[in-house]
């Protein structure tokens, strides 16, 4: 927006203020919460300046489960997911936006119709197909039904469709094959695009939760969100300072990469926003 | 078929096939199911015909589920997307510590709803919670706000807002940024108040993006149950039951999933509604460009 419509006089500094007050309530929960896991268990909920920092809180975690799995897991399943979605949706979304073929509109409605009707609520036919498939309690079972990405396909469809022709053609002309003009055209100039759906959908997996909880039954297969959901309801009692610090550790890997580069993480996000 | 046809066809292959398995045959499968009886053993499940939908019409708690869903995006929705419309404003105005602003938003969302959900847990805990702190500090009575029926869904809702007007500031912000300044500077030339602006000029200009918000938030909150899970398991008395956390219950508690199909057709058919309701509007706003 233009500089010309900015509040002026006292209703910008109203504005400010409101603005200022709701970014404070905002950050409130999430602040309350690292106090919480900074400090010993008697200072849960007083705030006294002079309350001695401690990282005990994260140790009794980390040692009350066995997070390293935990995570090992997380890291694989948004790996898994993350090469997954970006193979076939690059493939797909080449298909429809440069192929001609019988089927084709059908074809890209029926993608559609992913973008309203997630894997996450049909958890109760897919835990059949898992169970048939026998692949109950395993990582490929929490990422399967989110490796072919309507969404995915939609955005790098809507990419592929702004480069141009010209381009094509040339490297048409000097004989290189529909794969070739892909990995050389097409991919290096979506490089942007890629990078915010991979940040998008990282933090999807990552913070997934229903359907690996209905998936897993093992420390072997659980992410990151599951086992801390079995070792807040476990038999860790009401220790706030432990559970508060375990919470912070899960979220970490994402919260920090976010303070690190907010201004990637919000353009990417709007990148992916705008289709 | 000629050969771009059939590399076309190659091309969508995989993606296709994983689509049909876990998207498709599922939705179908739904239907299907939801007029059988749930399967005992390696039995095939007999066919019931309607009575799934009988059990679920004298089902007080799906009923319960659907009123508290309706409720939640009714509570969640409006003031997410008016908040998010504010914050990106603030956001994108020359206001002083606009950065800091838009990181404290945007938090939410990078979090995992079951890390907000403990966070929110603690903080609505009574005696220890900050919430209770706050209020027996202003001399008001204890209260335990997750375990009383009246107000355990307005927290819910609370948490909702919290969790996601942050990330609909993104797509106001990408909307706003994406007006030519020109617009401002013609109206500027004809006098029009700020008010005048906002109001005529650059609130119709975000239709497109509130259209779309509207529909995932729309989306979301059929589909979104973490913080229930986590905080009070649908209680107290089925207060925060939502409709898809009952088809986790009747599912995955009972192994009733004969039921279970019956219950995700209804959230299925009012996704569906979703979508058809976006291609109207879609239509609409097409005509009257």
């Amino acid at each position: 927006m233009s500089r010309l419509y900015e509040p002026t006089g006292f209703s910008r500094a109203l504005e400010t203020g409101a603005a200022w007050l709701l970014g404070v309530l905002w950050i409130l929960p999430l602040a309350y919460a690292v106090w919480t896991a900074f400090h010993p268990s008697e200072y849960s909920a007083r705030f006294v300046l002079t309350a001695p920092l401690t990282l005990e809180n994260f140790v009794r975690a980390w040692d009350a489960a066995p997070f390293a799995r935990y995570f090992a897991n997380s890291f694989a399943l948004v790996t898994m997911v993350l090469a997954g979605q970006l193979v076939l949706g690059t493939l797909a979304a080449y298909a429809f936006a440069r192929f001609e073929f019988p089927g084709k509109d059908i074809a890209f409605i029926l993608v559609l119709v992913q973008l309203m009707i997630m894997p996450d609520v049909l958890i109760v036919e897919n835990y059949r197909t898992m169970s048939r498939l026998g692949l109950l309690d395993s990582i490929p079972a929490i990422g399967l039904p989110y490796i072919a990405s309507a969404f995915g396909i939609f955005l790098l469809r809507q990419t592929f469709k702004t480069v141009p022709r010209e381009l094509d053609e040339a490297a048409r002309v000097e004989g290189a094959g529909p794969v070739a003009i892909l990995l050389k055209v097409y991919v290096p100039l979506a490089k942007p695009v890629y990078l915010a759906y991979g940040l998008v959908s990282v933090s999807y997996h990552w913070n997934n939760f229903l359907w690996p909880l209905i998936v897993t039954n093992s420390v072997t297969s659980r992410p990151v969100t599951v086992g801390l959901q079995v070792f807040s309801s476990g038999d860790q009692g009401i220790d706030w300072s432990i559970i508060t610090a375990a919470t912070l550790m899960t979220s970490g890997p994402l919260l920090v990469g976010f303070l690190l580069f907010q201004r990637q993480f919000v353009q990417s996000f709007m990148r992916a926003g705008i289709r | 078929m000629n050969r771009p046809a059939i590399t076309g066809w190659l091309l969508v292959l995989p993606a296709a096939a994983l689509l049909a398995l876990f998207t498709h045959w599922p939705i179908v499968g739904t239907v299907w199911d939801s007029f059988h009886a749930t399967p005992k053993g390696s039995n095939p499940a007999p066919f019931v015909g309607l009575e799934n939908y009988q059990v679920m019409i004298a089902d007080e708690v799906f009923w319960k589920s659907l009123w508290n869903n309706l409720w939640f995006a009714l509570g969640t929705i409006p003031i997410s997307i008016a908040l998010a419309l504010v914050m990106a404003l603030w956001v994108n105005s020359a206001m002083r510590g606009r950065i800091w602003l838009r990181v404290a938003f945007f938090t939410p969302t990078v979090l995992p709803m079951i890390a907000v959900a403990n966070i929110w847990l603690f903080f609505y805990t009574p005696q220890y919670g900050l919430l209770e702190k706050l209020t027996t500090g202003l001399g008001f009575g204890t209260h335990n706000w997750l375990g009383t029926e009246s107000t355990a869904l307005a927290c819910m809702i609370v948490v909702a807002i919290w969790k996601e007007a942050g990330f609909f500031m993104i797509f106001y912000l990408a909307a706003l940024q994406s007006i030519p300044p020109s617009l401002a500077e013609a109206a500027a030339l004809e006098g029009a108040p700020r008010g005048y602006y906002l109001r005529r000029i650059v609130l119709p200009l975000l239709m497109p993006t509130t259209l779309f918000v509207l529909v995932n938030a729309v989306i979301n909150s059929f589909r979104l149950v973490d913080h229930i899970v986590v905080m009070t398991r649908g209680g107290p008395n089925n207060a925060t039951s939502l409709l898809l956390f009952h088809v986790y219950q009747v599912g995955f508690s009972f192994w009733d999933t004969g039921y279970a199909a019956a219950l995700t057709v209804v959230l299925l058919a009012i996704l569906a509604l979703a979508a058809i309701g976006q291609f109207v509007f879609l239509d609409r706003k097409v005509h009257y460009q």
